[in-house]
């Protein structure tokens, strides 16, 4: 099963990776994976490189411990099970030193309650195998830039769209757009993490709070409606569908 | 036969009818010993209080008549059968006369009761030879005369002898009926133990179909069983639930595998880069359909098992339709649907929010898929409904579609994993989107039903699938 993940994703990354190495939406990101899996850890490796990510890996949780904490990482991805130390003790005892970076935790276990153990250890996100790489890819960048992100910016600007978090109002050049609730926190989570990949996953659980991969299109037609209404009247697109991954909001300039 | 009595013992029944028995048997001794006590009591102060009287009649005889007709009295009574012990001695103790040969020295010396039983040697009695125990009054008369009126104590000892006796002979009886119990209970239990031993023996050994005997008495053995055979019967089930992922595996799997090596084989041919392109975005699509297949078998799997159980908590089935529905609404709009809501509000299960969440959403996907080729020439519009009602105890959450549906007798099969109707094998899907449901009914203890929207339209009856949530008890 991870094999067919790892295929998977490896041809999905590409196309992802080739459109944004050259973007390097994050420049010079370090980041420590944790994986005892050494095909997957190599393929991770690559594959985070070829998308403009420095990576250091460990293989146990012990050596990834050790370098966790003499390191500065931006993010760490950290499987759960791993050998000679536990991937939660591990997170546990980052926090307890005092290591804010902030961690994703891969899982083959994959259930809620597995979910919500891993993200009460101190974890910040959560990702059950298989995957796609694409959505680890987007996960990562989006916990990476969460550090410098503005959590405290009442108002988001990409291009001429803007969007104010305390009034609820949504501006294009100016002119007022319209938009239900839901259209609303959908185009504030995009724009919080405005010039990087989103997932259809990711919006599910960030905008509905549901936690699994959305099967079918639902996710698209609301992304569309929303793209329809910030866009119809305007000639620069800003909301871009990356295939095989996700959206992305950008001001292209 | 040793080896079998010691295991015999090591029963925890034979050990407590045992421990029954001592403290039975102590309980029935100290109850005798205390009877004869009191009976003994009671018949020595029946034994003064006549004694107390003959003694006032004698001390009446002599004061009327002296002392001849205190003899005479005393010789008539002396007589009768089971007479009492008279005897009159003179001041220094002689006797002179009564029916008796001697007594204990010293008994005589005291006026009043005697304190403890005294020895005495009856007349002549060739019945009862030798020394006997008894209890007297003596009376001092104004002559000097000693008058001393007792009774034989012998019947007293006898009677507690008789007492004993019984008690013996009912200890004993006791003691052998218990045994023949113990025995007879313990080998019964014993041999239910190897009957129910025996049946796991076998049941180890791989076939599960097998249960433990059970009895007709409903006994605690009987209750044992019948809770081990309901374990063995979800055993049973898991297992063969696991036989049929692996088995459902191995034949649905194994074609989009095939195909999937034949299009990367394909792939690998070609030269011309757009086409090996196009090829391997359909080598990702088939890699990902297969992924969401192994993602939703595992699931099933999960909630089948119930180790989800642990993450329940107040779920609002009302507010999780609503958002459903507003999810799904604008992907219906697209397929040409319109989508209802007729949703009761408040109403709250114990449950998990994501599992329900993703059953509705697994309800919402097939609707959306089968009512968007729902036959037009009825000339009513393709529609789709979520409900939520309060009814009979229950709260059900139905989700309705006016297509094709169903028909009745292969409603019950399409919970089966990778079932799918002949018709909707053209359309995308895994085959699991119903049994991941019927799975999340199970879990939190309701059930699914499948039924028509619209009986009375044979062209299109639609299909309406509740679930059923038990509501909870306040």
């Amino acid at each position: 099963m991870m094999e067919t993940s790892v295929h998977y994703s490896a041809a999905t990354a590409d196309s992802h990776s080739a459109k944004n190495a050259a973007d390097a939406i994050v420049p010079h990101m370090k980041i420590l994976v944790i994986e005892d899996d050494l095909e997957a850890a190599a393929y991770m490796t690559k594959a985070f490189r070829e998308a403009g990510i420095v990576v250091d890996h460990a293989s146990d949780g012990e050596s990834g411990l050790f370098m966790g904490t003499e390191n500065a990482y931006d993010v760490m991805v950290i499987d759960r099970m791993l050998p000679r130390r536990d991937g939660l003790s591990v997170i546990s005892e980052l926090r307890k030193r005092g290591v804010n970076a902030p961690v994703l935790i891969l899982s083959a276990l994959g259930q809620v309650d597995d979910r919500v153990t891993g993200l009460r250890a101190g974890g910040d996100d959560y990702l059950p195998k298989p995957y796609a790489f694409s959505e680890l890819l987007a996960r990562v960048e989006v916990l990476g830039r969460r550090k410098g992100a503005p959590e405290q910016d009442m108002i988001y600007r990409v291009g001429d769209l803007e969007l104010d978090r305390l009034s609820h109002e949504v501006k294009r050049a100016g002119k007022d757009v319209l938009l239900q609730p839901r259209e609303f926190r959908l185009l504030e989570y995009l724009m919080k993490n405005a010039g990087q990949v989103v997932t259809r996953t990711m919006l599910l659980e960030n905008v509905w709070d549901y936690h699994f991969d959305p099967q079918t299109n639902v996710i698209d037609v609301h992304v569309s409606r929303l793209r329809s209404k910030i866009e119809k009247d305007f000639d620069k697109p800003l909301l871009k569908t990356i295939r095989g991954a996700g959206y992305m909001i950008k001001d292209e300039g | 036969m040793l080896a079998r009595a010691r295991l015999m013992f090591r029963s925890t029944a034979v050990r407590l009818s045992a421990l029954y028995i001592l403290l039975f048997a102590l309980c029935a001794a100290f109850l005798v010993f205390y009877v004869t006590a009191m009976s003994e009591r009671l018949l020595a102060q029946q034994t003064r209080q006549s004694l107390q009287e003959e003694v006032s009649d004698i001390q009446r005889a002599y004061e009327r008549g002296g002392i001849n007709l205190l003899l005479r009295m005393m010789e008539r009574r002396a007589r009768q059968p089971g007479a009492n012990l008279y005897v009159i001695a003179g001041p220094n103790g002689e006797m002179l006369a009564g029916n008796v040969a001697s007594v204990q020295p010293g008994v005589l010396d005291d006026q009043g009761w005697t304190d403890i039983p005294f020895t005495y040697e009856p007349y002549a009695e060739v019945d009862r030879p030798g020394w006997h125990l008894a209890t007297a009054n003596v009376t001092r008369l104004d002559n000097g005369l000693r008058v001393m009126v007792g009774r034989d104590l012998g019947d007293p000892s006898r009677f507690r002898g008789i007492v004993r006796r019984a008690l013996m002979v009912a200890l004993t009886i006791m003691g052998v009926g218990a045994l023949v119990i113990w025995f007879g209970i313990g080998r019964n239990a014993l041999k239910r133990i190897d009957r129910m031993s025996a049946a796991s023996q076998k049941i180890m050994a791989g076939d599960l179909s097998q249960r433990l005997p059970v009895g007709k008495s409903g006994d605690e053995f009987d209750r044992l069983s019948d809770s081990l055979n309901a374990m063995l019967g979800r055993i049973e089930k898991l297992n063969e639930g696991l036989r049929q992922v692996s088995d459902n595996i191995a034949h649905d799997l194994k074609t989009p595998l095939t195909r999937l090596r034949n299009k990367a084989a394909d792939a690998l041919d070609e030269d011309r880069e757009e086409v090996r392109r196009v090829a391997l975005e359909g080598i990702i699509g088939e890699s990902d359909q297969l992924i969401r297949t192994f993602n939703a078998l595992l699931m099933i799997s999960r909630v089948e098992a119930g180790s989800i159980a642990a993450e329940m908590s107040e779920v609002d089935l009302s507010a999780i339709s609503a958002d459903s529905a507003e999810l799904y609404e604008p992907a219906a709009e697209e397929a040409g649907l319109t989508l209802t809501t007729d949703l009761e509000s408040g109403l709250v299960v114990n449950g998990n929010r994501e599992l329900i969440g993703q059953a509705i959403f697994n309800l919402l996907d097939n609707a959306i898929k089968y009512a968007a080729g729902a036959p037009g020439e009825t000339g009513r519009e393709a529609k789709i409904g979520v409900h939520l009602v309060k009814r009979d105890g229950t709260f059900r959450l139905s989700v309705c579609d006016n297509g094709p549906g169903v028909p009745a007798d292969k409603r019950g099969e399409v919970t089966k994993r990778f079932f799918r109707l002949d018709e909707s094998r053209s359309k995308p899907g895994t085959g699991l989107g119903l049994s991941l449901v019927e799975a999340v009914m199970e879990l939190h203890g309701g059930s699914l039903e499948l039924s028509a929207t619209h009986e009375d339209n044979p062209e299109a009856p639609g299909l309406t699938v509740t679930m059923v949530f038990p509501e909870p008890k306040s």
